[in-house]
Parts: structure tokens; C-alpha cells; sequence
């Protein structure tokens, strides 16, 4: 298995994006990516593009093809992954695995989404399928929200763990979203605001919840041969990727506190990268709704289960805390372009390595340069954890 | 901001259910039924025609008692564009006393009254659309 590194890195502006169809979206995240890394599209032998909305929330079946020709990349390799929301994840494991293999040198993992050319309720509709459609949808007509909910209810019962809790996430990450330019949601919120915002499946009320949003994230990926050629002054590395799976049926599911998929695929990759949770400096985990971070905390093993309120309350999931979570705003704040999401925790990982954190006040001060990006799909359905180190 | 409207789309599929139309069946006739596989003796909920744990593919249809308890739940305000017609429901995961876990509404209990370990029963019904389902309801 060869060294790998991310050696170049683009985000698009998250938000409502009907200024922009999907392919000029996609180039507005390709084209700082190449100019980061200092290649050009001919260099890039394979594009794994991670997405779900095909042709349904937007138009495109084909997002790779159309993405790839409109920016210069047709003639490259392409696959579409789908992993749900951790789609972009599927997507970098694909293009890492093909150089860590030694069959590539130079491969891009992208991830894209646009959910606002439908409207919301069929935007509700369609990721409220995205679980079991025949067991759990058809005659029960769950949404997504209401799949965290019924483990928000499992975790209050079990330790306690209050709204106010759960709203504490949500003012966190919003208040680095406000200071992060790209981020969707912009505005800081008080813990009353979530209180008081409308019950959406409870105990999960909207701010609880992350928002729809459009968006783009390219992630270049090198050899260690080829970072050397290409004289790549801070090539981030990729020490380990961990992955597994959760059962498609809810009910067939051990316990709703917690999500097995995410405690498996942390557990693989500290022990693939040589790392404990206690080394890491940054990182981002898979806030879709505000139970969903409370969770990763306990299940990355950042705290044991049931105390993640406390690392809330003790505030020691801030810069300057004992393990900073999200600071670019997370899923809530800087949004959640589903396929999409999954290259962005790589992105701004990536720039926190660099300490290159746009503006300074959202850089954390690094001590291992360590960084852990926890992408959950679906319902802890998938789940991919990838560490990276400067 | 300008767009154009795609032609529109409406989709319907025909979910095969040969398999298990014992299943479906029995909820017509009031019984809500699991599967048992044959070689390796794993109960199923939701029925399967295969097991996944030995791969045979020889199972048993075995009626669920219907006594169960509540292991989490979620009340559900704000409904996908399908469940329009329908007023807000509780979705509840209940543990059956066999072992087997069932994702289903709960009705016939105000919200305020729904507790985390209360005893609940398994009923099948004929929902208004004529759709086979099964449903918690108190003990």
C-alpha cells in the first residue's frame, strides 16, 4: 500500500444555489482545486464523484459525465458512489484506494449536490425514502428527521440528555458558521431560538436539523512519488480510513443511543493511522441533526457513551476545548449538500493542517496536526471515518 | 432567478411480493407473522424468504404474540408530500417477547402518555387506503 496525500482542495459557496446549474457548480469547486495543487485536468487520471440526487432531486442522471465534460475532464475514468450522505466519503475512499494500490498516481474524489430545483416537500419525500422504503416508509411514511429522532428519544432516555443540550450543538455551530464565508447559514442563534423553533419529529424541532442545501467540494489526491515531482510544499496525508455498515431495517438495530456503523469505522481507522482519539487536534464530524454530533462524539470515543452532553456543557467541543468539532459550522450551519458533504470535511481538515483557516480566529491551534473527518450515510446505514495527518 | 421546467415525471413501481404473501395475507387476516429459518432457527422481522445468516432458503411462517414494549419513539409533524392526508402519527420501535423488534405506529395513546418501556400490543390492520399494515396500540 503506497502513501497517499491530498495535495489540492476547492469548495464551492454552500447555500440556495439557482444561480448556478449542476455542472457550473461543479466547476466552481474543480477549478480552485487544480490551481491548488498545481495540475492541470489532463493530469487526472480518475474522478470518483460522490452524489444522490440524480435525477431525481436534479435533472442529470449522468452528474460525472456532465460534471467531467464541462470542466475539461472528459477521457478520465468516472464513477458516480453512492454511499447517501456519505456519498463524498465512498467517493475519496474510491480515489484513494486506486493510487494506494499502486494502480493510479493522480485521481480526484468530488462531491456535488443540488436539492433546491425541487421543491420541499418532495424534497422530503425523497431523503425521508432514503432508509427502507418497503419496511418503514410505505406504511409509515418516515422522514429523516424523524430517524435521528427516534434515537434522540433513546439517548434522553437512557442519560438523561436534554433539548438543551441538543440546542447548545446547534448555537456552536452556528456560531462558526457565521464566521465562515462559505457557509450556508450565516446567522448566530441562541439556544432559546432552538427551543422555541417548530417541532419538526420530536423531540427534534427545525433547528435542530440541518438545512438543504446546494454545493460542491473537489479533493485531489496524490502519490508520495508524485507529490516529490510535483514539489508539493504541505501534502496532507491520508493515515487511515476506516468503514462499515449498519443493518437497512431499523428495528433490526442493537440499541438507538448510538450508532454501531460509526463506533466500527473509528475504531478501524485509529487502528489503521496508529491513533487515539485523545491525539486529535480538529475534526468534523456528521451533525445532520444535532443528536447525530452528540453521538459521534461517544461513538468516536472523544468521551464514553452517554457523556457527550458533558463535553457540550463544558464547552470542550470549541476551539480551545479539549477536541474542537466543526468549526467551519458543520452540517447544520455550513450546510449539507449531501454527496457533497463528505469532500468538504476533507477540505476544510485539509486547510486546518495547512493552518490556512480562513478567517484566523477559526484555526485551531494544532498540537499532533491530526485531523478526523466522521461521515455517517443514512441512518449510521453507512459510515466512513478517514484520518489525516500533516 | 430564471429556470427552465423540466417535463415532469411521475413514478410508480411494482414491488414483487410472491415471496411473502403469506405475510401480507395474514394481515388481511389479522395476524402479523415472522419467519423462522429452518437450519439455523433465526427468527425474522421483517419476514424473509432467504436467510441471511446460514443462506437457506427453507423457512417457517410463525405467528408473533403480540406483546410488546416500547424502545424509542418520535411523533411526526412534518409529513413527506405521500403521508399529506394523514394527521401527524408516532412512529415507535417496539421489542416484541420473542426478541424481534417492530418499527410501527403507535396509536390510541395521547403523546403525553407515551413512555420509553411501556407494555404495548401488535395489531394487524387494514389501513383506510386499503393498504395491509400493522400497528401498537396500548395493552
Amino acid at each position: 500500500m503506497r502513501k497517499v496525500a491530498v495535495i489540492g482542495v476547492g469548495n464551492t459557496k454552500f447555500g440556495v444555489r439557482n444561480d448556478v446549474n449542476l455542472t457550473e457548480l461543479a466547476f466552481e469547486a474543480v477549478k480552485p482545486s487544480l490551481e491548488d495543487a498545481g495540475v492541470d485536468t489532463k493530469d487526472i487520471q480518475f474522478m470518483a464523484l460522490g452524489t444522490i440526487g440524480a435525477g431525481a432531486w436534479y435533472e442529470e442522471p449522468l452528474p460525472a459525465v456532465v460534471a467531467a465534460e464541462y470542466c475539461g475532464l472528459t477521457g478520465a475514468g468516472l464513477v458516480r458512489c453512492e454511499a447517501a450522505c456519505a456519498s463524498g466519503s465512498a467517493a475519496f475512499l474510491t480515489a484513494y484506494s486506486a493510487i494506494a494500490s499502486g494502480q493510479m498516481d493522480v485521481t480526484m474524489a468530488f462531491g456535488i449536490e443540488k436539492m433546491r430545483e425541487v421543491d420541499t416537500l418532495t424534497a422530503v419525500e425523497l431523503i425521508g425514502r432514503g432508509g427502507y422504503y418497503l419496511w418503514e416508509f410505505h406504511n409509515f411514511g418516515l422522514t429523516f428527521p424523524g430517524y435521528y429522532a427516534l434515537h434522540a428519544t433513546a439517548h434522553m432516555a437512557k442519560y438523561g440528555t436534554t433539548e438543551e443540550d441538543l440546542a447548545k450543538v446547534a448555537v456552536k455551530n452556528h456560531k462558526y458558521g457565521a464566521m465562515n464565508p462559505i457557509a450556508h447559514l450565516q446567522n448566530k442563534i441562541t439556544v432559546d431560538d432552538v427551543l422555541s423553533s417548530m417541532v419538526i419529529a420530536s423531540p427534534l424541532k427545525l433547528y435542530d436539523c440541518c438545512p438543504i442545501t446546494d454545493g460542491a467540494s473537489s479533493i485531489i489526491l496524490a502519490s508520495e512519488e508524485k507529490v516529490r515531482e510535483l514539489k508539493i510544499d504541505t501534502p496532507i496525508w491520508v493515515a487511515g480510513i476506516g468503514y462499515s455498515s449498519g443493518t437497512a431495517n431499523l428495528s433490526r438495530r442493537l440499541r438507538y443511543s448510538s450508532l454501531e456503523a460509526g463506533v466500527a469505522a473509528g475504531q478501524m481507522a485509529y487502528k489503521t493511522a496508529g491513533v487515539r482519539p485523545d491525539q486529535i487536534d480538529v475534526a468534523e464530524v456528521h451533525d445532520c441533526f444535532t443528536i447525530a454530533e452528540i453521538m459521534a462524539y461517544e461513538d468516536l470515543g472523544f468521551c464514553k457513551p452517554g457523556e457527550g452532553p458533558k463535553l457540550v456543557r463544558e464547552g470542550q467541543n470549541e476551539i480551545g476545548g479539549k477536541i474542537p468539532v466543526n468549526v467551519d459550522g458543520g452540517l447544520k450551519a455550513k450546510g449539507h449538500p449531501i454527496g457533497a458533504t463528505g469532500c468538504s470535511m476533507i477540505y476544510e481538515l485539509t486547510r486546518q493542517l495547512r493552518e490556512e483557516a480562513v478567517p484566523r480566529e477559526r484555526q485551531v491551534p494544532m498540537k499532533n496536526y491530526i485531523g478526523l473527518a466522521h461521515n455517517v450515510g443514512g441512518t449510521g446505514h453507512y459510515c466512513y471515518v478517514t484520518i489525516l495527518k500533516r | 432567478m430564471p429556470t427552465i421546467k423540466t417535463r415532469p415525471l411521475t413514478l410508480v413501481q411494482e414491488i414483487p411480493i410472491s415471496k411473502t404473501s403469506k405475510f401480507w395475507d395474514g394481515l388481511k387476516e389479522g395476524k402479523v407473522y415472522a419467519t423462522k429459518c429452518l437450519k439455523c432457527g433465526k427468527l425474522y422481522f421483517p419476514p424473509v424468504a432467504d436467510c441471511s445468516n446460514c443462506r437457506s432458503s427453507e423457512v417457517e411462517w410463525v405467528e408473533l404474540s403480540n406483546e410488546a414494549e416500547i424502545e424509542t419513539y418520535t411523533h411526526v409533524v412534518v409529513r413527506p408530500g405521500s403521508f399529506q392526508h394523514f394527521k401527524p402519527y408516532t412512529v415507535a420501535i417496539g421489542k416484541l417477547k420473542e426478541g424481534v423488534k417492530v418499527l410501527a405506529w403507535l396509536t390510541g395513546v395521547k403523546l403525553s402518555e407515551v413512555k420509553t418501556g411501556m407494555k404495548v400490543k401488535l395489531i394487524a390492520k387494514v389501513a383506510q387506503d386499503g393498504n395491509p399494515t400493522y400497528e401498537f396500540v396500548p395493552s
